[in-house]
């Protein structure tokens, strides 16, 4: 898996896991909230935070990853910036959910569990969330967008990167911009 | 503090806000309402309140149950009844506030109905409505009523009187109880949840463990999430009393990850109820000590299964395993362990506190109680159904739903989830209960209930659930 020497990035997340795991009993019963707990921290779990959750509790990396990779919720690709899960729900999928998924591929150019290359957005499908009325159901982040169509697609990322173009320059962390005054 | 104490201190926080003469302004805050815009509500009418310094409580409550009339507003005000205001948007929020709460124009172009009941015997429900008639509101009584972030309102509404009752009874009473009034698993399986626990009660080996399957699976059911985020103690009450039964020290509470505000109502009222020693080490002076963990699943349908559910609670892959040994001789650590459904061990409360026998009062000859449905898919009443068992699928579906929406033909209605089935027309007229619906070649399920319309087709839909199956499979079959 690693056999280079981490680069800076990595090596801040690997400071992070292991932060996260000196606080972590070393009980292997606790292997899911654990790599939960990793995932929260990091986004995703890197092939470095696998192996220090796997010498954590005792365990080889493959054990580690078997668990990991049988359940949907892990994943070993980063998160978007603004991570997008599209509801594959019975209700959804009835009223146009696919349609809605396709349009969101297009739009990206990516593929469900994909990341676009300026690392804003990210694509997965989720089991259903239950708010079947408000089919089809879309999650950015903690925020549900409720009865989706292919058309609003492009409203929704539209705004969202205007939100985050807003958000930073209130913040002032790319100074050479000054935002547009309304 | 004895649980008089305690109730009397919950009374004295829930009376005022009947009696105070400060109006109240209950609003729908679970998933579904936040997604059809209740939080927005919320600030509307904080800001509203504050401009015209208008005095009024607002309740964060759970969801009623009707998702299609999200985000729901119940006013109460002195001398009027307490008016239910549907879709509302944070627009209307200032002709509420000057039109009702300040003025005396109860702004009946906005309303639904009114209000009555939630005294603690006759569940809260809207007359006015065509379903009202035909729903029997137990599970869901304090579902849009109560704040579910406050356990004196769980109390003051006849919570935790069934543990205090159980309390005085013994282990073997407890399950004779539940045995007689027919409680049968509302998971979709059916099974007589009193044979369960008198044979876990045989079980010898320690410790025995307290499960409550909270993953719920089935796409388009959303039964429990409603109930885990606007009821959370109801669930809690029934674990304690089974693990005061059975002689358990720890219960899980195996929550799917897709449901967040229902991780974190949990989590509050667990905290909530050990506080005030319902919970934790001596239960109300009993000596009883039990513990509840709430676990988060990862993502897999199979965890609905009982015994992949308790391998994930181990740390492992989620692989069901063979049968015998039943999971009450063996389960989790391999030891004794009683596995529920979210509205199992919501009716348990019930069943000790009111009895068996009026528990077993409705429904029908072999299924007790009622039923709770989450009705989706092409029908104009979007949410939460309850009725008596043995009530027929189309007064559930025509005569509560409202019927398919948009004058569309009926052309059937999926139960069961993933391994249900589709029910077509010459069906409508059958009752729903376990073993109808069985020998109607479909299944019960946990109470997902999608329906559709001459524009869906059967075979998108049948292929949509191969292809959901196919992407869950855990693979242990393909070996």
């Amino acid at each position: 898996m690693m056999d280079r020497t981490p680069n800076a990035e990595e090596e801040r997340e690997l400071e992070q896991v292991r932060e996260l795991l000196s606080r972590q009993e070393k009980d292997q019963n606790r292997l899911i909230p654990i790599l939960q707990a990793v995932q929260d921290t990091l986004g995703y779990l890197s092939p470095g935070a696998v192996r220090e959750v796997a010498a954590h509790l005792g365990m080889n990396d493959a054990q580690v990853h078997g668990v990991a990779s049988f359940y949907n919720h892990f994943r070993f690709t980063p998160l978007g910036k603004h991570p997008i899960q599209m509801c594959m729900g019975t209700a959804c999928h009835m009223v146009g959910g696919e349609l809605v998924l396709e349009a969101l591929e297009r739009t990206l150019d990516i593929k469900v569990g994909g990341i676009t290359e300026d690392g804003e957005f990210s694509l997965d499908r989720v089991a259903c969330i239950g708010c079947c009325g408000l089919a089809p159901v879309m999650v950015i982040g903690d925020r549900i967008y409720p009865r989706m169509t292919t058309t609003k697609v492009d409203e929704v990322l539209v705004n969202l990167k205007m939100e985050a173009d807003a958000a930073g320059g209130a913040e002032g962390d790319d100074p050479g911009n000054t935002p547009e005054s309304a | 503090m004895t649980f008089e104490e305690i109730k009397k201190e919950a009374l004295s926080r829930w009376e005022p806000l009947e009696t105070d003469g400060t109006p109240v302004i209950r609003i729908g805050t679970a998933t579904s309402d936040r997604a059809a815009g209740a939080l927005e509500v919320v600030s509307a009418f904080e800001k509203e309140l504050d401009r015209l310094n208008v005095r009024a409580v607002i309740l964060r409550t759970g969801s009623i149950g009707f998702c299609n009339y999200e985000p729901l507003v119940i006013i109460s005000k002195p001398d009027y009844p307490r008016i239910c205001y549907n879709n509302v948007t944070p627009e209307m929020v200032p002709r509420l506030v000057e039109g009702f709460l300040i003025e005396d124009d109860p702004c009946m172009e906005f309303a639904l109905g009114t209000l009555e009941g939630g005294d603690g015997d006759t569940p809260p429900h809207i007359p006015e409505l065509p379903r009202t008639e035909h729903e029997q509101r137990l599970i869901l009584r304090n579902c849009g009523f109560i704040d579910p972030e406050d356990i004196h309102h769980y109390i003051a509404l006849g919570g935790y009187g069934g543990l205090a009752r159980a309390l005085e009874m013994t282990p073997e009473e407890i399950v004779d109880e539940i045995d007689r009034s027919g409680l049968r698993g509302r998971g979709g399986a059916g099974f007589p949840t009193g044979r369960k626990m008198a044979a876990c009660l045989r079980a010898e080996a320690t410790p025995k463990y307290v499960v409550c399957n909270a993953d719920e699976g089935d796409p388009g059911a959303f039964m429990d999430r409603v109930v885990l985020e606007s009821d959370p103690q109801a669930v809690l009450e029934g674990m304690i009393i089974t693990a005061y039964a059975l002689g358990s020290p720890q219960g899980y509470i195996y929550t799917r990850m897709e449901y967040p505000l229902a991780v974190e109502r949990l989590k509050t009222a667990i905290s909530q109820a050990e506080e005030l020693g319902l919970l934790g080490d001596d239960i109300l002076g009993s000596g009883f000590a039990f513990r509840i963990e709430v676990f988060q699943g990862a993502g897999a349908f199979i965890c609905g299964e009982s015994s992949a559910l308790m391998y994930s609670i181990e740390g492992k892959r989620g692989f069901p395993r063979v049968r015998p040994p039943q999971s009450i001789e063996s389960g989790l650590w391999q030891k004794p362990t009683q596995l529920n459904n979210v509205k199992t061990f919501a009716n348990i409360p019930v069943i000790i506190d009111r009895g068996a026998d009026a528990f077993a009062a409705v429904g029908t000859d072999r299924s007790k109680g009622t039923a709770v449905f989450a009705l989706a898919g092409k029908v104009e009443n979007v949410g939460l159904v309850e009725v008596p068992m043995g009530t027929k699928l189309d007064t559930v579906i025509i005569a509560i739903g409202g019927g398919v929406k948009d004058g569309k033909r009926f052309k059937g209605v999926q139960t069961g989830g993933p391994s249900g089935g589709c029910l077509p027309e010459e069906f409508l007229d059958t009752p729903i209960d376990f073993d109808s619906l069985t020998a109607a070649g479909a299944m019960m399920g946990s109470g997902g209930m999608i329906v559709m319309d001459e524009d869906n087709c059967m075979v998108d839909a049948a292929r949509f659930f191969l292809d959901f199956t196919v992407k869950e499979s855990c693979g242990k079959c393909a070996m």
